[in-house]
């Protein structure tokens, strides 16, 4: 295990110095609002000359992300970074890139979607691309910003997975915040993800390929057949490598972190940042008596269902807490599939759903300790008076 | 979470306000103190009020909701008093360091304070007598770390220039007026 002196870096300058260490073939991006700085940095290592990246600066994120494609099909390892309408511009080949199985490794940083015009913290934008076939991957902090983007590359990469990893911090309360961290050195980095090499590439004229073919009636289905296989095989590759992480380096990583979670009777379920919050009200609540906890999931897709559902049968009540709304009015998009998830469970906690924060919108110890209040009134037997509420908002 | 201080940076766009605060984390990430260090984001115009936090404990932090109730507040720029309310969630045993020419009792007329600890220092001045230009966060550092005795001194002028010679690295100019402004300015900010 390393031991190392803390550095302090913001979010965005954690993910920079991963894809640094990590020092990919290739970065294409477009660096300008809503980008956030990590390609800004990214772009100064590698005027220092301290990458061996081949720097792609273009006019849009869709041509970014197609620049990605074309480079990581010729074999490269290839990285970005976008936030916000940049990735949705991105949407139409962030399903090209999965639909050909490219292992690009993608910097998000959550921030709303327009309209109104925002560029605050939701997770909106990485929502909308949870069908496109990419390993979604949620950070708390700065240092776990950091992780995830070093074992995002062992994850993509792998035989048996062959998927686009898109590693997400929260927009300015990570991005833009400033916390100590861990570093590896970089040898330790480059010895973890270790060098890559494609199964095929573009610019090997002795095994020609074709990539993006056209696909009809006859095969199109199988080959989605297969990226929700790759996806499936993903969630054993992401526990092996979080714990071989964990040996190497010191901090495990798995699909959630339960905190007080064993013994509670009552929990939240969320993603993100939010969740160092939620510890101090849980810290309070269980001062106070109550039996408490949180599960914060890591893992957007591939969606650990099966493992969710076993950490979370015990619980008497659960409120899921979305920082997005799919405005489908039966709510976000994590409670869906978390109900779901627990579904077939003999029996099954009572749930309630929680869209909060959005556009930035901040959320408080004192917020979530009434939401554990009015999990209490439930678990003692309360009616559950609405499923769906909307937190803090002005109506 | 052990005992958490919470510092609230009064600016406007500019000033350096962010930096400040950005500076402070910084200085503390190897004192074995936890922090965090952030800015709150609006429209960014050069001139326009804003607002910059830390928060330090000697435990982990986790918490990443806003700052809402500092125990010392920093102010850059006298012209925001009594235009933002810059004691807002301010406890009454909380600590107010103005950038003024100006006396702490004079400024806490002004404000119509009751209670709070009162300190000022004229941080243009420093800086421009140092830096070269009226940027005083450098200087309202170096107020900050005396009044509360966050660090030792030597810790700050050693960790500060550690900081700044990466951030100005282009620019080394620079490094020795904003560690004289530190300097100065912990000597000279004093309270009622």
């Amino acid at each position: 295990m390393s031991t190392k002196e803390l550095v302090a870096r913001t979010g965005n300058e954690a993910m920079a110095e991963a894809m640094r260490q990590i020092n990919p073939d290739v970065v294409a991006a477009y660096p300008i609002t809503p980008a956030t700085e990590i390609v800004q940095l990214f772009s100064s290592f590698v005027a220092d000359g301290l990458v061996d990246t081949e720097f792609v600066t273009v006019e849009s994120e869709h041509s970014a992300m197609s620049a990605c494609v074309g480079a990581s099909a010729a074999g490269a390892r290839v990285m970005t970074g976008t936030s916000s309408q940049g990735l949705i511009l991105m949407a139409e080949i962030l399903y090209i890139a999965a639909g050909v199985r490219c292992p690009i490794i993608l910097a998000e940083v959550n921030r709303a979607l327009s309209s109104p015009i925002n560029i605050h913290c939701d997770h909106s934008d990485t929502m909308s691309v949870r069908d496109s076939g990419w390993i979604q991957i949620f950070s708390e902090n700065s240092q776990e910003a950091y992780d995830n983007m070093i074992q995002a590359v062992r994850i993509g990469e792998h035989m048996d997975v062959r998927l686009p990893v898109m590693v997400t911090t929260d927009g300015f309360i990570i991005s833009h915040g400033l916390e100590a961290i861990s570093m590896l050195e970089d040898k330790e980095v480059q010895d973890f993800i270790g060098p890559y090499k494609a199964a095929y590439s573009l610019l090997d004229v002795g095994k020609p390929i074709t990539v993006g073919a056209l696909d009809f009636t006859d095969f199109y289905f199988e080959h989605r057949r297969q990226t929700a296989q790759a996806m499936e095989n993903g969630k054993k590759v992401i526990l092996e490598v979080g714990r071989e992480f964990g040996e190497k380096f010191g901090r495990s990583y798995g699909f959630f972190e339960g905190y007080k979670l064993e013994d509670a009777e009552i929990a939240l379920v969320m993603l993100g940042s939010t969740a160092g919050t939620a510890r101090v009200a849980v810290d309070k609540l269980r001062e106070a008596g109550v039996k408490c906890g949180l599960l914060k999931l890591r893992v957007f897709r591939p969606f650990p269902a099966v493992e969710l559902a076993e950490a979370l049968k015990h619980l008497k009540a659960i409120a899921v807490m979305d920082r997005s709304d799919s405005l489908s009015t039966a709510g976000g998009p994590l409670f869906t599939e978390v109900r779901s998830a627990l579904y077939d469970l003999p029996s099954r906690p009572a749930m309630v759903n929680y869209i909060y924060g959005l556009g930035g919108r901040d959320i408080t110890v004192a917020d979530l300790e009434g939401i554990y209040q009015e999990l209490q009134r439930i678990s003692g037997g309360g009616q559950i008076q609405k499923t769906l509420q909307y937190l803090g908002v002005r109506e | 979470m052990g005992k958490l201080l919470e510092i609230r940076w009064h600016g406007r766009g500019g000033q350096g306000a962010k930096t400040g605060a950005l500076l402070l984390g910084e200085v503390l990430v190897n004192t074995g103190k936890f922090m965090q260090a952030f800015p709150d984001y609006g429209p960014e115009r050069m001139g326009a009020p804003m607002r910059a936090y830390n928060r330090i404990s000697d435990e982990p932090i986790t918490l990443h909701s806003g700052v809402t109730n500092p125990e010392v507040v920093v102010v850059l720029d006298a012209t925001l008093l009594g235009k933002v309310d810059v004691t807002a969630g301010l406890p009454e045993d909380g600590v107010l360091i103005v950038n003024t020419p100006q006396e702490p009792g004079e400024i806490r007329k002004q404000l119509g304070l009751s209670g709070r600890k009162l300190f000022t220092i004229d941080a243009n001045k420093i800086s421009q007598e140092t830096i070269g230009r009226a940027i005083p966060n450098t200087p309202m550092l170096g107020a900050l770390v005396k009044v509360t005795g966050l660090v030792e001194y030597e810790h700050l002028i050693t960790d500060a220039r550690k900081t700044l010679t990466k951030k100005f690295q282009h620019k080394p100019e620079v490094i020795d007026g904003n560690i004289k402004a530190i300097e100065r300015a912990y000597q000279e900010v004093h309270g009622e």
